[in-house]
């Protein structure tokens, strides 16, 4: 296992969002392996065609996404003050418009995953090598469109399309067989969500053409 | 319209590398030969109307301009949210074409009308409207749409005028009444209906396909004192632009369209028209009493 190099300090000053606060952390070292070493993508390169995409469709609980992008450069240490406040780019869900490095807004749940096949479609159809990743949570799954996204993946052969699943146990009804298994057709991981190296190598891996999912599994509901 | 549509989006794909085609396999048959060329740009997501929305919302954010395609109730009201959200909220744009425009779907019973699908584009921002009235009107529009990056609703319908009237854009006289004579306002294939109903009354009667942004500008030039507007959507859905245009100009307004009841019969669109007030009968009775009533 291994810590983030995210200031325990900018966590705790995304205040006022105690609701959301436990799926935040739960998100936490799966973007912090993302940005620090999968990634192909900076502050400087945030308009590139070619640039990997990450489009983090559970949008609840974004603080743990702001600390990542602001210690990596992509805003301002101090935009993390003044958090949902009324002039703050940073909302309790991110809005793409307000914040650099945003690929999209999220909040209502069940929107990422089908935005990121078209995006995963659209860099394809321009030859740009470039990979798609969408973060969701399990309780998200619930939401039936994520369904229809994971069956056309396969069908569409988007080897260049991951997806992340933050287990934390949330969703209600659980997943039966696991979560894996709710993605046929797709080559699959199942990594402990804070373990690093483990989150980094299933990440890389891809298939010829088949999408890839990443389950991390973490102990903090939320 | 179709046939129109799919000829000229194909010539598109063929011209312009940006032009993509989102289907849920509705006219999926009519694109195979554009999709044996261009595999990576068509693209049929299956019966998946959300995952349609979602994946032109992908594209265009990667720079293509995506047409998507389907039965008016599946691509606006089942995927309003995905309209909302997956578009408008990550300011992408689409061109979405519907057919099966109100009730044009008339045997196939209500799952398949969609009255309201300009009233629910009209709670969000910056929607373009074309309701072409003729298969002539609808390339040029297509082919405009392909040079912006816009979000641009196509209704096109079964039901359609005897020739084109106007280009997108234009509020146009069609029939010029007396000095101050009541204007009749007809949107898309609601004009012969309203030329057949008016043909002996001393009114001005005015068209267009483009019935978002209204031309309140234009509109305002021609309303004296009243405006009766017929379109061939839900009644009411553009009273409030129209009240917007005249705010300072006292007028009365009679508003015409599809009725909110739901039928709960098939026959053809024809019977519909008739039934919701549509077909030239029943406009003429409608128009004649509402420029009587400000008579007496």
């Amino acid at each position: 296992m291994t810590t983030t190099a995210v200031d325990p300090a900018l966590l705790t000053r995304l205040t006022g969002d105690e609701k959301h606060a436990p799926s935040a952390y739960s998100t936490l070292d799966v973007l912090w392996v993302l940005y620090d070493r999968v990634l192909r993508v900076s502050p400087g390169t945030v308009d590139e065609p070619d640039r990997d995409r990450f489009l983090l469709s559970k949008g609840h609980g974004p603080a743990a996404y702001y600390a990542v992008l602001a210690a990596k450069g992509f805003f301002p240490l101090d935009w993390l003050d003044d958090f949902g406040g009324p002039d703050s780019r940073l909302g309790y869900h991110p809005d793409r418009l307000l914040i650099p490095g945003v690929e999209i807004g999220t909040g209502s749940l069940g929107h990422g995953l089908g935005i990121g096949v078209g995006t995963a479609l659209g860099l394809r159809a321009q030859g740009l090598d470039a990979r798609t990743f969408v973060l969701l949570g399990d309780a998200e799954l619930d939401e039936g469109a994520n369904h229809e996204a994971i069956a056309y993946a396969v069908a569409a052969r988007l080897d260049k399309l991951t997806a992340i699943v933050v287990d934390n146990r949330s969703a209600t009804h659980g997943w039966p067989g696991g979560i894996a298994s709710r993605f046929p057709g797709w080559t699959a991981s199942t990594v402990d969500g804070r373990d690093h190296p483990a989150i980094e190598q299933a990440l890389r891996e891809q298939d010829r053409d088949r999408p890839h999912v990443v389950v991390a599994t973490v102990a903090t509901k939320g | 319209m179709r046939e129109t549509f799919v000829a000229t989006t194909t010539a598109l794909l063929e011209e312009d590398p940006r032009t993509a085609v989102v289907l849920a396999d509705i006219s999926a048959d009519a694109f195979a030969p554009a999709q044996r060329r261009h595999p990576d740009r068509v693209l049929n997501v299956g019966i998946r109307e959300q995952l349609m929305l979602g994946v032109a919302g992908g594209l265009a954010l990667t720079g293509l301009r995506p047409y998507v395609h389907s039965y008016a109730p599946f691509v606006v009201d089942r995927a309003y949210e995905q309209i909302k959200l997956d578009l408008g909220h990550q300011d992408a744009g689409a061109v979405l074409v519907s057919i099966g425009a109100s009730y044009d779907a008339s045997t196939a019973g209500y799952t398949h009308h969609s009255p309201g699908d300009v009233a629910l584009l009209d709670t969000l921002e910056d929607w373009t409207v074309h309701v072409p009235g003729h298969p002539n009107e609808v390339p040029a529009l297509l082919r405009a749409a392909a040079r912006t990056d816009d979000r641009i609703y196509v209704r096109l319908s079964s039901q359609q005028n005897s020739r084109a009237y106007a280009a997108a854009g234009e509020l146009r006289v069609v029939r010029q009444g007396w000095a101050g004579a009541p204007v009749v306002l007809a949107i898309g294939p609601m004009l012969d209906p309203v030329l057949a109903a008016t043909a002996d009354l001393d009114v001005t009667v005015a068209y267009t396909l483009t019935p978002r942004p209204l031309d309140g500008r234009r509109l305002r030039e021609l309303v004296n004192r009243e405006i009766v507007v017929v379109e061939p959507y839900l009644a009411g859905t553009s009273s409030r632009l129209v009240a917007a245009a005249l705010s300072d100009v006292p007028h009365r307004s009679l508003h015409l369209g599809v009725g909110r009841a739901e039928q709960r019969r098939y026959g053809t669109p024809a019977d519909h028209a008739r039934w919701h007030g549509l077909d030239p009968a029943g406009l003429r009775a409608s128009i004649s009493g509402f420029l009587q009533a400000a008579r007496r």
